[in-house]
């Protein structure tokens, strides 16, 4: 019998954890002598105070929902999918090639074009990894974070020599056409008479997020293809018993994670409206933070994406108001993943006993 | 609630071991009852009960896993308190667990010292630890080499080790828990004579098993528990088979197989040749010729590890093979495309593999989840082309449970809630509730409780009674000898001959799984 009921489980550890992290980060802000209650109400009136707060945060959430969704389903195989950073990278490079190889007319013929290329590329990226380990048994952690580097070195080459307009100094692609430009926030809400501010980059993408979300748990808690990912996560020999082939899996499962972070693109390049160096900026690393806070639900993955959004965008505030390095604003999100992720048994032990205890006295 | 009984030994000394009234809850349900007990020093007591009876919850309570809500526990005469497994130790209490709690890559000399070593340098403890092995060895046929990594030993061995380890904390009361589930029968045998050795220098020893068949060959007194509660103690001379089974489940049990004489049909399964070589290069199967009538029940005798998992594997799907394998006389793919457990399942060959856990349930996924493991793909669970039909599939399971007995009926719990024998019914009902032609069976009983014994031997005859052909592998000779109708025994990857169960005994079948034949070895 689980000692810790599932409401527990899914709510109160991270809630903990979350908390446990954000007293170490107090302790680490009064250690340099600035005043931690203050470093956190900059951080919430930073990002709830105001729709642009509230914009950006939408907007980083967007990004850490793809990267998490990738994560996420390679958790279900039991695959550890450290690639997302360099899966999305390359996924940027799909998006770009898409919306700059036409005029597109308009944005709604625009965006699945560019979703399919972000998503192939992507995809792409991480089959390779995948080939190896499921027909060489190299080990997909090592292969996936030697692609990110590649990815990020293949990027320089190609912004520097290939994509880089003649004449420009700057180590971007051109300028998307105006037809590939997507609707912000500001946009459509604004289409409905609700004010919202146009200065946050949160664009359509942000709905289509929502629509993966959805999509994703309709996948592997609906479709057999689901059934027996996660099945083979369970149990490489019951899948193998049952006759599924692991090889399969683990191929079918990367071309589906690599997607997911391909298809951030449309995301952060499309709102950039040009392809930049380092567009992904850490975000593929977060969505694996995400997904374990998340424990690879998708609506765990919106929550963790939300909140690391607020993270994101709350540091940025301190940044900008106080005296606090912005190194620290990656300390507590450091401090947020170790607990949330790897600390996770630290919370777990002590609230089992709890609840043990609890349930003695009932008894 | 009766009261405990002395249980035989020298009347005066104070018990080895007494409980009085211990009861133990989780949430609601009651896993220990006011349990008092009483065991001799010198003696060998069984406990024995089904699965979930509450066994092993009682003995973690003694070995400090668990605290008990009430009850006292006294050893030796004194009222002790265990709050952990330390202070068991401490106690001169040993516990060998049914999984044992080795490293696999230390030497056997450093397993037995490890947690116990005196002082930081370890070769005092090993040279220590070498001289009381050497002296075990001779005394009671532990032979172990010491200097051997556990990975290189067979599991027999590996038990030996953890009883070494209990005996250099001088444990004077040993717990074994299940301790024959994973040996063969001469291991097995070998244990007992360990375990008889160690109760004549005066050590006490508990045996909890489910086995009757241990329980009356090696225990002095034995205790049945069901549902909680100690139901009697008596001593073994007194009692029979029989007697403990009923207290056991709270019912009259067939301890033997009620079966019609086989009316065999045309060959459902003909192999031809069959040879498997596996990862490593060792040859597992070697040119096996066997076949299975329709309305047959063909027993696999052997030693566990002889190829009969292998063969299981090669027609489950799942391992690729030389030679032939006919189905109804149609030839099947032994190394292609078409060899994999989908295509076999298609064609009519069912599977009940031999671990449960490792193969036949995902533990984490729910039982309704597991009642289409390998048939998810059939028609009948799909709505349309994308979806599968979870509320079909729920729909079935609950029916099928209540078919096959499944408890609790709840659709909607973890496999890895139910009990052993619950767990191998609902693989049991998955496989046979697909009709087979052909149902291939592993270890049917492994770690299933007497009830459920009778009820999946019954439900395979059943099948065989519909005209099915059945091959069955088991390592219980019993079981062999009391479901097949026809036997063949391998060694070595080999058929060592095969025999009807009305024309051998188990002596004979003995000598051939250990690789001995009189007469040249058959087909």
């Amino acid at each position: 019998m689980d000692v810790i009921p599932k409401w527990a489980d899914a709510i109160l550890i991270p809630l903990i954890s979350i908390l446990l992290a954000f007293i170490i980060s107090a302790l680490v802000i009064l250690a340099i002598g600035e005043d931690p209650v203050r470093a956190l109400q900059l951080m919430v009136q930073g990002t709830f105070g105001n729709s642009a707060g509230i914009g950006f945060m939408l907007f980083y959430a967007t990004n850490f929902i793809f990267t998490g969704l990738a994560v996420a389903i390679a958790f279900h195989a039991r695959l550890f999918n450290i690639g997302g950073e360099g899966q999305a990278t390359l996924g940027g490079l799909g998006v770009a090639l898409v919306c700059l190889s036409l005029p597109w007319p308009h944005w709604t013929l625009a965006l699945p074009a560019a979703l399919i290329g972000g998503a192939l590329f992507g995809a792409f990226w991480a089959l390779i990894p995948a080939y190896l380990q499921a027909k060489r048994g190299s080990h997909i952690v090592i292969t996936t974070i030697m692609f990110n580097f590649i990815a990020s070195a293949v990027m320089v080459y190609l912004l520097v020599e290939v994509l880089k307009p003649a004449g420009s100094m700057d180590p971007a692609s051109p300028r998307f056409p105006e037809g590939a430009h997507l609707p912000r926030m500001s946009d459509i809400l604004g289409a409905v008479g609700i004010p919202f501010s146009d200065a946050a980059p949160v664009n359509v993408s942000f709905f289509v997020a929502l629509l993966a979300c959805y999509l994703f748990w309709l996948l592997v808690w609906r479709t057999r293809l689901g059934y027996e990912i996660r099945a083979y996560g369970q149990s490489e020999s019951a899948a193998r018993y049952a006759g599924i082939s692991p090889t399969r899996i683990i191929l079918i499962t990367m071309l589906i994670s690599g997607a997911l972070a391909g298809a951030m693109a449309i995301n952060n390049v499309m709102a950039a409206e040009r392809l930049v160096l380092n567009s992904v900026e850490g975000a593929g690393f977060i969505g694996i933070a995400v997904a374990l806070m998340g424990r690879s639900h998708p609506f765990g993955v919106l929550l963790a994406s939300l909140l690391f959004g607020f993270l994101v965008q709350g540091g940025a505030e301190i940044d900008f108001w106080t005296n606090i390095p912005r190194e620290l604003i990656v300390v507590i999100q450091a401090l947020v993943i170790l607990f949330t992720g790897a600390l996770d048994n630290m919370v777990r032990m002590p609230l089992a006993k709890v609840f043990l205890m609890l349930r003695k006295r009932e008894g | 609630m009766p009261e405990a009984k002395t249980t035989g030994g020298a009347a005066s000394a104070a018990p080895a071991i007494e409980l009085r009234g211990i009861s133990k809850a989780f949430g609601p349900v009651q896993a220990n009852k006011d349990i008092s007990i009483r065991v001799m020093p010198g003696t060998i007591h069984g406990i024995i009960g089904e699965n979930g009876a509450g066994k092993s919850t009682l003995m973690s309570i003694l070995y400090g896993f668990y605290k008990a809500d009430a009850g006292e526990i006294f050893i030796q005469g004194n009222r002790t308190e265990i709050p952990d497994s330390q202070a068991a130790i401490a106690a001169g209490i040993g516990m060998v667990f049914q999984h044992f709690k080795l490293v696999e890559n230390f030497t056997v000399l450093e397993n037995v010292v490890l947690g116990a070593e005196e002082g930081a340098r370890l070769t005092p403890s090993l040279a220590k630890a070498r001289q009381l092995l050497t002296e075990l060895a001779k005394e009671y046929e532990l032979n172990v080499d010491p200097d051997a990594t556990i990975d290189e030993l067979s599991v027999g061995h590996q038990q030996r080790v953890e009883i070494l380890k209990a005996l250099y904390r001088k444990a004077d009361i040993l717990i074994l828990d299940e301790p024959t589930g994973v040996l063969t029968p001469s291991e097995a045998d070998h244990l007992f004579r360990i375990l008889k050795g160690l109760r004549d220098e005066g050590k006490t020893i508990i045996l909890i098993t489910h086995k009757l068949r241990e329980i009356m060959e090696v225990t002095d007194t034995v205790s049945v528990m069901r549902r909680g509660e100690m139901t009697a103690t008596v001593k073994t001379a007194d009692t029979s088979p029989a007697e403990l089974a009923e207290l056991m489940v709270g019912r009259k049990v067939l301890l033997r197989v009620d079966k019609v004489p086989a009316t065999p049909g045309e060959k459902v399964l003909d192999i031809t040749d069959l040879g498997v070589i596996d990862e490593d290069g060792v040859e597992r199967l070697k040119k096996i010729s066997l076949n299975v009538r329709a309305g047959e029940i063909l027993g696999i005798a052997g030693v566990a590890g002889n190829g009969q998992s292998e063969l299981l594997e090669v027609l489950g799907g799942y391992r690729h093979a030389t030679g032939s394998i006919r189905l109804n006389g149609e030839e099947i793919d032994l190394t292609g495309r078409a060899s994999d457990g989908q295509t076999r399942r298609a064609k009519g060959i069912s599977h009940v593999p031999e671990d449960r856990h490792k193969e036949g349930l995902i533990l984490d996924f729910f039982a309704w989840e597991n009642m289409i493991f390998g048939y998810h793909h059939a028609p009948e669970y799909q709505k349309n082309a994308r979806f599968m039909d979870n509320d079909a599939i729920r729909a079935e399971t609950e029916a099928k449970m209540a078919r096959f007995d499944v408890r609790p009926p709840l659709p909607g719990l973890a496999a890895k809630s139910f009990s052993g024998g619950n767990q191998q019914k609902i693989v049991l009902a998955r496989e046979i509730e697909r009709d087979p032609d052909l149902l291939l069976v592993g270890q049917p009983t492994r770690g299933v409780d007497i009830g459920a014994i009778e009820f999946i031997h019954q439900q395979i005859v059943a099948l065989r009674d519909k005209g099915k052909a059945i091959l069955l592998v088991s390592v219980e000779l019993d079981e062999i000898l009391s479901l097949a109708d026809r036997i063949a025994v391998m060694f070595d990857g080999r058929i060592m001959g095969e025999r009807l169960p009305a024309e051998t005994n188990e002596a004979e079948l003995g000598l051939l799984m250990a690789g001995v034949t009189e007469t040249a070895s058959a087909a």
